[in-house]
């Protein structure tokens, strides 16, 4: 806190500048603002600020949080959203909600009406704090200035320690304008958060060490903890040193190479064949910053049914809270592998479980159809990830088929290079997220790989895009369709369309009776909306064109939209059926 | 299994609402919940009461932990404890025999009589949760118009357990 100590400390500052400087004190250069009444003074204090603050005006509040979370979840650092009391508030619920399922340390600060009215049902006024209780992991409602400089100083450290998570500080108007000198050093009031207890025992870490000298089948299990902790370096040092094998959850795609041999990529519902085999025979296995979440162990109690579980995360409720664990270990996973590489071995032999392994990858790898005439969407990200890797690009994702294709095709190398609404499943999620990535990292390449449906939840953030010089490119996968739901529809519910195609209701792919494509005339018409909002974009359909048209869409100085028509009746495969377990899998 | 949990908490607004609110969004079934203040106006004290098996009470505690102003969790039920319900409650004793009748269970239980009215007498009467319920039991049939209770609170013992003469009625 030492650049806090600055002149403006002893000066009587208004509520809304301490918060403002609170924000510059904590290193934050981005913030996301959509204003309204009730936080009109922190608007008025941004302005002051500029040369410190970019403050970027989203054109939803919901589009703001995400960005805030694309900026947070890519570079670590705690992201910062704004908005105005009541809808302003309520419309960045979701994406708190979405930060607190995948532990990502935002910060959502908002208006709220004067103290003097609050519990009249002023007007825009919600009772903000009592909606987000459940769904952060604090929340402050603060009634005086006097404790604005403290609660700031907490929200920063709560957000971004421990497990990290979503904090909302609830900012009456009055509050925002009344004087005084703050405090920007005063001491913090937490007595029960102890963030500082969390790492593993040198007996914890010294029993990890003998369950893997003695395995024979052992696999890693790692997940987004891997990549909050920043462990991707020594999860690596692990592999080599014991030729472990590793698959990934959604949350921790990045943290290990896709291309190396040892990486079975994905695990779960849509993981690959090869790391869900691997799970299901390993006689260890090594849960690295996981939750043993639904979408990954399908059955729970099939799930590594044979294997010993070693649990490690920083949270102490997600050991043994799905999945019974042998040896838990409660611990920030950096530290806990860094320890535990001082003293690890590898196991005896494990060629065996290698040459199974390789055949397993060998025998049923991700695949689509090459030969289809048309665009697949699972070849679409293929070509897209030869043409972009080697530019390092960060790729966002809305929720749906194209989400769980991109993991599956697209080969990550380092860890925030994936950002995924994994937890929540927010539909929305790619293009803002992207924006916010792009605003942190405005020389680099940044790819939302959506959906048609995904893309219109926050499709008005184009304009932001466009007017805030952010140029993230949209590889828009264009079914016309809500594709997972259809695909469930195809597989559970015998192809009944039940309000999943997203064209005109005439049309007879509203009832299931179109022809797999869509009919020519494509609604909406994206190139166009695109363009509306001053970005640029093509539109493709054959497969000969493809490649040029990525190299076009990278090659645009703003931002693009490449609509690229693919067929609606794919599936995501293979695929484990909710609820069912590896030996229910589908390949075909 | 029953559990008796005691958690210390920052004296803050919200808390008792978040933390009912994260009992009831997990589905955690609570017998009981009595909060107070401490020798500390910084903290207070929630006792909870809770039916599970360890699986559940170690998920409670966890995630009672987890939330950001709760200090400190014990489940004191593994401990030697002293558990205490504080109970007022009317009773129908129009006078003569029917009223000599509530007097007498009243004693026996070391309850007092803290209001009388011409055809009711208001009674308070603490000790554990069994003894509570076996003095309701028995003045039942009397005609009971109107009853609060304050929920468990307990603590635990400091040194080698002292022989409390008031849980005898209902612990043998």
């Amino acid at each position: 806190m030492a650049d806090s100590t600055t002149g403006s400390q002893t000066n009587v500052m208004s509520g809304a500048d301490i918060v403002i400087q609170s924000l510059v004190n904590h290193g934050v250069e981005v913030v996301f603002a959509y204003p309204g009444g009730a936080s009109m003074p922190l608007h008025q204090s941004l302005t002051a600020y500029r040369d410190k603050i970019r403050t970027i005006l989203p054109r939803h509040e919901q589009g703001g949080a995400f960005a805030a979370q694309g900026l947070a979840r890519c570079t670590g650092r705690p992201g910062v959203c704004m908005a105005t009391s009541g809808p302003g508030a309520t419309n960045l619920v979701t994406a708190i909600a979405d930060a607190k399922l995948d532990s990502v340390p935002l910060i959502a600060l908002t208006g709220q009406v004067p103290t003097r009215v609050i519990g009249s049902d002023a007007f825009q006024e919600t009772p903000i704090i009592e909606v987000c209780r459940g769904i952060t992991k604090h929340h402050y409602l603060v009634t005086d200035v006097e404790d604005v400089a403290r609660v700031m100083r907490e929200a920063f450290h709560i957000a971004t320690t421990g497990r990290p998570g979503p904090v909302i500080v609830d900012l009456p108007k009055d509050i925002q304008l009344a004087q005084t000198v703050p405090d920007f050093d005063a001491p913090m009031t937490l007595p029960g958060y102890h963030v500082q207890e969390r790492r593993a025992r040198p007996e914890q870490i010294s029993q990890v060490a003998a369950a893997i000298k003695r395995s024979k089948r052992p696999m890693i299990y790692a997940g987004g903890g891997i990549i909050a902790s920043e462990a991707s370096e020594e999860l690596r040092t692990l592999v080599k040193k014991t030729g472990i094998p590793v698959t990934m959850t959604v949350m921790g795609l990045g943290s290990f190479p896709n291309a190396d041999p040892l990486s079975l990529d994905m695990l779960g519902m849509h993981g690959s064949v090869y790391a869900n085999y691997a799970v299901d025979q390993c006689d260890l296995l090594l849960a690295l910053g996981v939750r043993f979440d639904d979408r990954v162990t399908g059955k729970v109690s099939e799930f590594a049914k044979h294997a010993k579980i070693v649990h490690i995360d920083v949270d102490a409720s997600e050991i043994n809270k799905n999945k019974p664990t042998h040896i838990p270990v409660v611990s920030d996973v950096r530290y806990a592998l860094t320890e535990l590489n001082k003293i690890v071995e590898a196991p005896d032999d494990l060629s065996g479980w290698h040459e199974q392994i390789t055949r397993w990858k060998t025998e049923e790898p991700f695949k689509y159809n090459a030969d289809y005439p048309d665009i697949l969407p699972q070849m679409a990200i293929d070509v897209l990830c030869q043409v972009t890797a080697e530019r390092d690009p960060v790729i966002t994702v809305g929720v749906g088929q194209h989400q769980m294709w991109a993991a599956q095709f697209y080969k990550f190398r380092s860890p925030r290079t994936f950002l995924s609404s994994s937890g929540l499943g927010t539909m929305g999620f790619g293009l803002p997220a992207a924006m916010g990535v792009q605003a942190a990292f405005p020389e680099r390449l940044v790819i939302d790989i959506d959906g048609d449906g995904s893309l219109q939840i926050n499709i008005q953030e184009f304009a932001t895009c466009f007017c805030e010089k952010l140029p993230v490119k949209v590889f828009l996968l264009n079914n016309q369709h809500l594709g997972m739901v259809v695909q469930w529809e195809d597989r559970f519910h015998a192809g009944n369309r039940a309000h999943t195609y997203l064209g005109p209701v005439d049309d007879p792919e509203a009832t299931g009776k179109g022809d797999g494509r869509g009919p020519e005339k494509r609604y909406p018409d994206f190139v166009a909306i695109a363009k509306g909002y001053g970005a640029g974009a093509a539109y493709v359909r054959e497969k000969a064109d493809l490649r040029d048209a990525i190299t076009e869409m990278i090659d645009y100085p703003g931002p693009f939209v490449l609509d690229v028509e693919v067929p609606y009746m794919e599936h995501v495969l293979p695929m484990i059926p909710s609820g069912m377990t590896v030996r229910e899998l589908i390949k075909e | 299994m029953r559990h008796v949990l005691s958690a210390l908490v920052q004296n803050v607004p919200g808390v008792l609402a978040h933390i009912s609110g994260m009992l009831a969004s997990r589905g955690y079934n609570i017998e009981s919940l009595a909060v107070g203040e401490t020798e500390s106006p910084e903290l207070s004290r929630m006792t909870f009461v809770i039916q599970g098996d360890d699986a559940v009470l170690e998920q409670v505690r966890k995630q009672l932990e987890k939330i950001v102003t709760v200090v400190r969790v014990v489940d004191i039920s593994s401990q030697d404890f002293v558990e205490r319900d504080l109970m007022l409650l009317k009773v129908a004793a129009p006078d003569g025999e029917k009223r000599h009748a509530v007097k007498q269970l009243i004693e026996i239980f070391r309850g007092k009589i803290v209001d009388v009215g011409p055809r009711e007498l208001m009674v308070e009467i603490s000790g554990q949760e069994q003894k509570i319920n076996a003095f309701i039991d028995l003045i039942r049939p009397l005609g009971i118009s109107e009853l609060a209770r304050t929920g468990r609170i307990a603590l635990v013992r400091s040194g080698s357990k002292v022989d409390d003469e008031d849980e005898a009625p209902a612990s043998n």
